[in-house]
């Protein structure tokens, strides 16, 4: 592909700016049809019971209500990871966080139907409330799940690739700190609407605000028990997503069911209380992070531990769980390397994938020790970044395949962009900048369930009236996923983006994409497009090479025409090319498909990817030492996004990233309040409304400059790599970095509040103690690890267990 | 059924002049107990008790008639009764921003609104932006300048600026931070909307140009 490009790259508005400022876009909670019923559900008010008895009868007979739902209308479990489908529509016989459904009412509107929920008793008997990591942790009579045994563990996992303590015990220093991340939420601005019905032959219609139309197809599937063929998922344009709609939910079974059963359209919006509970936000994560580092500061070896809150259920948590291990090889060379994961459930809000998916967490914990690393060492932590980057075209230890990394210009962009040399040891006290670098991954190279399908398809439509329309199931969750779509069809197609009409996210229209989630569609979807657009172009060429009597390769598609290159006023617009195509081969359509390509690694099917963006960030701080308040002043970001393929699109990305990391860092958190255990065993979130869960305002943005680093990447479309959810990873701890710069205190939590650092100012004063975090890292019976021989040991990628079993001369197969 | 009438009948008190104030309403909403038929909503009692409203206001430059139940909120109407979902919600309690529109050209958040208020007034929504088929500079320029990502927000926020203008023709950077401050945008990070804003002063300042 070395024609040049007249779309790709350039600054544009996007193809569907026009609806989103007419307020025209329609959103799932904007479709309204005749004869709608409305739908609410009772939730629990105990964070853990057992259910004794649902009595629904006088819901049932009340005025206006049509069906009144409860768990034994809906048996079949799901859940998004296969191994641990755990949820059902409605509870059946267990409720384990405040905000479980346990009923649903359906009746002519809203308010009747919440009328209706105080007539449903419910007679519940209490159980022991599962706060806390610790909680989780100790023996238990009543696990919250009863799948994973007499344990309140979900998951635990150990990986070693190489001999990790080994390589850090004979280090010449040693750092081993514990660090906490705080869990917090989604907070899209579109609260969750789903509206189902029966179309004229009979079969379920959904329209949901959902990531993830396909996999909500296959839920819905199982657990009505229907032909996946007489389902049909339309996912409209979702009002923000960032992570908080891409598995099914409850309500989207219940409004189902209850079109099936009413043969009437059905309808819920959840409240923003509602949406507080369904959560399936950032893990609140523990983690011990030991590394060992030689004189110059280079990593010998890296062991880390993260412990994870996982709520209530499943979710994603088993992958949560893996991501925040998986990617700590990408930045720095990390010879030996061992990770020890473990999720717990507690009895709250269920957590799953926000933006960045695990992984900040743990990147939070490495950017900060790596900081202390360099004060210590007296390095410049920019230096010391520089002297250990990963080389392009390398493997891991963990076998991630980096193609390009453009991190070394991130880094020294955003070091001249602030002035890092100069400015950093002049600033006064209570100013500071910080560095922290991240890496990610542009989609997951296995989808959440095995199979060999391809992971995204499209299809082409072009006819004699010279429009060509784009089919996809990807969904745009304003993200841009129809402008990527649109500006790479045009690209080939030699026309302007707004001249492709796109018809995305809807099961019965469009080909199959996994969904809006792990930065996959830009990469994955972009292939797709690119093949579809590109065999449309082979079907015009060949009709206009003969007409024009010239050679393929002379053919220009550009500017809505098609063109001798060497002599541009010969040629033909580009609808009298379509016309002559379909004249010469019938009816023009085309399709393209992508599968990502096997990867390296063996042993797991989270982490790889086709490939990594790499980002770069410094920020300035403000710290008043009297009060401990924080201000940010200015963030210097770059991202190797491999190839911007629209920049003001991928700007926005970018500084949306920089916005929720800052929210992180400063204010939000999903946080819990409980009384004395003997007295209550209530376990509620603080703040399940938008006032009282802080989120940054206009007037909470400070100056953000934003560097577009383009590494093209062979395994992107035109080379572009993810730009969604890695730029918010290192915004944390360069916060963090910059606090300590500015007062000398670290503070090893998120999210970093006044009086975090206040009490630390406090404890330096007392007694030298310059830090506030958490002390210990709770006990946790690991097993024994999984050893996977590094590619440098001769590794090929699988776990040792296996080599044993088939074996090959060049491991160690230990 | 007209203003005073169903505003006695979700028991609120016209001031001494029979008149309803604004501030009434406000008092009306805030220092009152719902009423019972308010509180109980059940079907039957609340469809059964309550008579509806008819009132007039102006909807983006027509006037239009509609008839609901005196407790429904502007929000309500809007979207639900007039069919314009440009309007949106995200909380529906007034913290966020995303269902304002303009009031006789004054930012409202219309779920905090009763639709009662709005009688005789006259009312702006994001389907009133555009004349016609013309996009208001703020519009394109949100289109233009990465100001909109899902767009959920993008109404609330674009009224609000549009009244901004209205009142001052070149707000400096910190006013148009203060004024969009009450809407929370989770997308692009405020900044590209500041600058679309600073764009759309810029082309409604500019001569007009001759092709």
């Amino acid at each position: 592909m070395s024609r040049p490009l007249n779309i790709i790259g350039k600054p544009r508005p996007r193809v569907d700016g026009r609806a989103r400022v007419t307020g025209q876009t329609r959103f799932a909670g904007d479709i309204s049809l005749p004869r709608t019923l409305h739908c609410r559900l009772l939730r629990s008010h105990l964070p853990h019971a057992k259910i004794r008895r649902i009595d629904v009868s006088r819901a049932r007979s009340s005025n206006g209500v049509h069906c009144v739902l409860t768990g034994a209308d809906m048996p079949i479990a799901y859940g998004i990871i296969p191994i641990s489908e755990d949820e059902h529509a409605l509870c059946i016989d267990r409720v384990r966080y405040i905000g479980d459904p346990v009923a649903a009412v359906v009746a002519v509107d809203e308010e009747t139907a919440s009328a209706a929920l105080d007539l449903i008793d419910v007679d519940y008997e209490p159980l022991r409330t599962i706060a806390t990591l610790e909680d989780a942790l100790a023996p238990v009579e009543q696990p919250i799940h009863d799948y994973v045994g007499k344990t309140n563990i979900q998951r635990m996992m150990s990986w070693e690739f190489g001999d990790a303590n080994a390589a850090i015990d004979r280090s010449q220093h040693v750092f081993d700190d514990v660090f906490f991340y705080g869990g917090n939420t989604h907070l899209a601005l579109e609260q969750h609407a789903s509206l189902a019905t029966l179309d004229p032959e009979g079969r379920l219609v959904i329209y949901s605000s959902t990531q993830t139309p396909h996999y909500l197809h296959r839920g819905l599937a199982r657990v009505l028990g229907l032909p996946a063929s007489r389902i049909r998922v339309i996912a409209p344009p979702n009002g923000g997503g960032f992570g908080g709609k891409s598995e099914p939910f409850n309500h989207e079974f219940i409004v189902c069911k209850a079109a099936l059963l009413t043969g009437r359209p059905v309808r819920i919006c959840l409240s923003r209380e509602e949406v507080f509970y369904c959560h399936r936000g950032r893990h609140p994560v523990s983690m011990r992070l030991r590394t060992g580092v030689d004189e110059q500061g280079n990593i010998t070896g890296m062991h880390l531990q993260t412990l994870l809150d996982g709520g209530a259920y499943g979710s994603y948590g088993a992958v949560s769980t893996i991501y925040t291990g998986a990617l700590q090889t990408l930045t720095y060379k990390i010879p030996a390397y061992r990770w020890d994961g473990c999720r717990v459930f507690t009895n709250k809000a269920p957590c799953g994938p926000k933006r960045g998916h695990g992984t900040p967490q743990s990147r939070f914990a490495q950017e900060v020790q790596l900081d202390k690393i360099a004060c210590r060492l007296g390095i410049d932590p920019a230096e010391l970044r520089l002297r250990q980057l990963v080389d392009p075209d390398t493997l891991t230890a963990n076998f991630l395949e980096i193609g390009t990394t453009g991190l070394r210009d991130c880094i020294d962009r955003v070091i001249v962009g602030s002035g890092w040399h100069g400015r950093r040891k002049q600033l006064p006290f209570g100013r500071g900048l910080g560095l922290a670098t991240s890496g990610y991954l542009s989609g997951a190279a296995t989808a959440t369930y095995p199979n060999d399908l391809p992971f995204t398809g499209v299809q082409l439509k072009l006819d004699r009236s010279g429009g060509v329309t784009a089919f996809c199931g990807a969904t745009e969750i304003g993200q841009g996923s129809d402008d990527v779509l649109a500006s790479v069809v045009a690209e080939v197609l030699g026309i302007e983006p707004d001249a492709v009409k796109l018809v995305t996210g809807d099961t019965d229209l469009t080909p199959v994409d996994l969904g809006s989630y792990s930065s996959r569609v830009s990469l994955m979807m972009g292939h797709a497009a690119l093949q579809a657009a590109e065999r449309a172009r082979e079907y015009l060429a060949s009709s206009l090479t003969r007409r024009l009597g010239i050679p393929v390769t002379r053919l220009v598609f550009a500017g809505g025409r098609v063109f001798d290159s060497e002599d541009p006023d010969r040629g033909f617009s580009f609808e009298e090319a379509v016309t002559f195509a379909e004249a010469d081969h019938g009816t023009l359509g085309t399709v393209g498909s992508y599968t990502p390509p096997d990867p390296k690694a063996k042993y797991t099917g989270v982490g790889p990817s086709p490939a990594f963006s790499f980002t770069a960030c410094v920020v300035e701080v403000d710290v008043d030492p009297e009060t401990g308040w924080l201000t940010v002043l200015k963030v210097w970001i770059a991202h190797d996004l491999g190839r911007a393929l629209n920049p003001t699109l991928a700007r926005g990305q970018i500084e949306g990233s920089v916005y929720m990391g800052l929210g992180e860092v400063l204010m939000e958190e999903t946080a819990y309040r409980r009384l004395p255990p003997r007295r209550s065993p209530a376990l509620v979130q603080k703040a399940p409304s938008m006032l009282d869960y802080k989120s940054p305002t206009f007037l909470d943005m400070p100056e953000i400059v934003t560097y577009l680093v383009e590494h093209p990447d062979k395994n992107g479309p035109f080379g572009a790599k993810e730009v969604g959810q890695g730029p918010l990873l290192p915004v944390m701890p360069a916060v963090a970095n910059a606090v300590y710069a500015a007062v000398g205190v670290r503070i090893d939590e998120i999210p970093i509040t006044p009086e975090k650092i206040l009490k630390a100012l406090e404890t330096k004063r007392r007694n030298g103690v310059d830090r506030y975090g958490p002390a210990t890292f709770p006990v946790v019976p690991w097993a024994a690890a999984r050893r996977i021989p590094t590619p440098a040991e001769g590794g090929d990628g699988n776990a040792a267990v296996r080599l044993r079993r088939r074996p090959s001369p060049t491991s160690e197969g230990r | 059924m007209k203003l005073e009438k169903c505003l006695r009948s979700a028991e609120t008190r016209p001031d001494a002049s029979g008149k309803n104030t604004p501030g009434d309403h406000d008092r009306a909403v805030i220092e009152d107990d719902p009423p019972d038929a308010l509180r109980s909503s059940c079907y039957g009692r609340a469809h059964g008790q309550m008579e509806k409203c008819i009132i007039t206001f102006e909807v983006n430059g027509e006037r239009s008639e509609v008839s609901f139940l005196p407790h429904r909120t502007l929000l309500e109407v809007i979207r639900e009764d007039l069919g314009l979902t440009g309007t949106k919600h995200g909380c529906e309690v007034g913290e966020c921003g995303a269902c304002t529109i303009l009031v006789d050209g004054v930012p409202i958040l219309s779920c905090l609104a009763l639709a009662v208020e709005a009688e005789g007034k006259s009312l702006t929504t994001i389907e009133g932006l555009a004349s016609g088929p013309r996009l208001d500079p703020l519009q394109s320029c949100f289109a233009e300048f990465g100001a909109t990502q899902c767009g959920y927000c993008t109404p609330g926020i674009l009224l609000v600026a549009k009244s901004l203008l209205a009142r001052t023709a070149r707000p400096t950077r910190a006013e148009i931070s203060d004024a969009l401050s009450g809407n929370l945008c989770r997308c692009t990070g405020y900044l590209q909307i500041v600058e679309a804003v600073e764009a759309a002063i810029e082309r409604m300042n500019r001569p007009l140009e001759r092709p």
